[in-house]
């Protein structure tokens, strides 16, 4: 049967499966994210979230299907994809300001003009100051806390422009309030620079609050090959566009973002409530679907 | 009511710093000590003995050793030694460092390296190095380069595993960070892994210091006409413990400055190290 035709996005991710041995992670994911959004992710731990993100970078590959990039299959890892890591996106040896500035000097070479190194020492030392970090440039990353680290890591990932930015749990490690600091810098820098994010995170509120649109991607649901067991992975359950409203945190307390919440969280994160592949709440302009005849047994 | 912290004995002690100091130089205190009683009841028995020199025996040969000139050679014989023994020290172990950690890098990084090397080099790294001694002294000679190759030989497979294992204990997250930012793949092993891996190396060289003296004394002991091992076996055949024991207390006097000096090095110049 031939598939229906589909507009294809800046990220275009089709029939796409994950599997460790056994056990299927990923189950026919489909997905197509436009260039510009704030494309958040979130899931119940152990959805494969993470391993999305990580086929997106090119640091692992699908069991079958396509992840493209402006129609191209995505390789292994380059300067197309940037990406901010919970932990390690630093390198221990270098200062902050030398940790930004390794995307240039990467493509420089040894030997350079003294001026193309000035123009980016300075490009560098303005993204550090548009994270709020420039004055700590000095320091090593040890030296530096983790909500500090992670706003040198933003800067370091923005400075090759990459096509798309990945996020994997970015804040996670951080206290709320410093969380919520840098969810308003990434705004910021989101709008500046017209990015385009992939965030990944396990917090319900947190990509409630950034995204243009949500994923949320769960082992929770049901279809017509019977009762989930290892054979069978997470799919994207719920997949939305949302308002972007103003940046004020305020937001998260209104009536409307409780109730998405509370929405979203019964969507993804209850395993007692489980809604057939054909029902999913896929309002997002770009989602689209591709079921196998096992999945979904028209007719019956 | 508060309770007491017990100075010495038991799992709650906590010394104080002079008690500390002084507990750590007891041991030594005791050898002396011993070494002392023993000594001159020998000599109180036999003055000629040679066994157990005095402490005045001692310091007499050492000023005739380190701080005379040689009457035949008009060198300075202790110092002559000690140069020749660092000289072959230096030179192997830092041709060990050098070739273990190219390889060692190189291994952690390129699969197809470390499916190429890794079994060869671990066959090699269990070969006792004292076992292949005579083939060295037949291949290179009795002069400087098979004393210098026994170090190598000895050496190169312990840095070269170590550096491999410290290389494969990155998270990979950096490497696949350093490829989003442009890195080119000899940009990871030079720009990346490097700098990074480099107190490491310093503290393998740190550990196989210890099995690079052995080698230094066993190759200069068999074949040589100078250095610290060379002495020591010379004089070995007059019972000349007087030489024997200053002897080897300045190797590891000198064994124990450069473990502090590198140790040193690492925490100054590397400080994200340890973290």
């Amino acid at each position: 049967m031939p598939n229906p035709p589909r507009n294809q996005k800046f990220l275009h991710i089709e029939n796409v499966y994950k599997q460790y041995g056994e056990r299927v992670v990923l189950d026919n994911i489909d997905l197509s994210v436009a260039k510009g959004e704030l494309c958040t992710v979130v899931g119940p731990s152990g959805c494969g979230k993470s391993t999305l993100l990580r086929l997106v970078l090119g640091q692992e590959r699908a069991t079958s299907g396509e992840v493209l990039i402006d129609g191209v299959t995505v390789g292994f890892p380059d300067v197309t994809r940037g990406i901010v890591y919970q932990k390690y996106s630093l390198f221990p040896h270098l200062s902050a300001l030398d940790n930004v500035l390794l995307g240039r000097s990467f493509e420089q070479g040894l030997f350079s003009l003294g001026r193309a190194r000035r123009q980016h020492r300075d490009e560098a030392m303005h993204l550090l100051e548009r994270a709020r970090i420039a004055e700590h440039c000095d320091k090593l990353p040890h030296e530096l806390s983790g909500g500090m680290q992670q706003r040198v890591a933003i800067a370091q990932a923005l400075i090759t422009r990459p096509r798309i930015v990945l996020m994997d749990e970015p804040f996670g490690a951080l206290d709320a309030g410093v969380r919520e600091d840098m969810q308003l810098l990434l705004l910021e820098l989101w709008e500046e620079y017209g990015m385009t994010v992939f965030f990944v995170t396990h917090d319900l509120e947190e990509a409630i609050y950034l995204g243009t649109r949500i994923i949320v991607l769960s082992q929770y649901y049901t279809d017509d090959r019977g009762d989930a067991g290892p054979r069978r992975g997470a799919k994207i359950v719920y997949d939305k566009s949302l308002p972007r409203r103003a940046h004020a945190t305020a937001v998260k307390a209104s009536g409307e973002f409780i109730d998405l919440v509370r929405e979203l969280r019964q969507a993804g994160f209850d395993p007692a409530y489980l809604r057939h592949v054909r029902e999913f709440n896929l309002s997002h302009p770009d989602s689209f679907q591709t079921l196998t005849p096992d999945e979904y047994r028209r007719g019956q | 009511m508060s309770f007491r912290v017990p100075s010495l004995f038991g799992l709650h002690a906590a010394p104080s710093p002079w008690l500390r100091r002084a507990l750590a130089a007891l041991p030594f205190v005791l050898i002396v000590a011993v070494y002392l009683i023993a000594s001159n009841a020998r000599l109180a028995e036999n003055p000629n003995d040679k066994l157990l020199p005095s402490l005045a025996q001692m310091v007499e040969t050492v000023q005739q050793y380190a701080f005379t000139e040689d009457k035949r050679t008009g060198e300075y014989i202790m110092l002559s030694d000690t140069l020749s023994s660092l000289r072959r020290l230096a030179i192997g172990v830092g041709l060990a460092a050098t070739v273990g950690l190219l390889l060692g890098m190189n291994m952690g990084l390129f699969p197809g390296m470390s499916a190429t090397l890794l079994t060869i080099v671990t066959f090699i790294s269990i070969i006792p190095p004292l076992a292949i001694l005579p083939i060295l002294f037949v291949t290179f000679g009795v002069d400087e380069l098979a004393k210098v190759m026994l170090i190598f030989l000895g050496l190169t497979p312990l840095i070269t595993r170590d550096i491999h294992n410290s290389v494969k204990k990155m998270p990979a997250e950096q490497i696949t960070k350093a490829l989003t930012l442009g890195a080119s793949q000899l940009q990871i092993v030079y720009r990346v892994m490097l700098p990074q891996i480099f107190p490491r190396l310093i503290d393998a060289i740190r550990l196989a210091l210890g099995a690079a003296w052995l080698f230094l004394i066993a190759a200069e002991a068999i074949a040589s006409d100078s250095g610290l091992g060379y002495r020591i076996f010379l004089v070995r055949r007059y019972l000349a413990m007087d030489v024997i024991i200053p002897y080897v207390l300045w190797i590891t006097l000198l064994g124990f400055s450069i473990d502090w000096l590198l140790k040193q090095w690492v925490a100054w110049r590397y400080s994200w190290y340890h973290r």
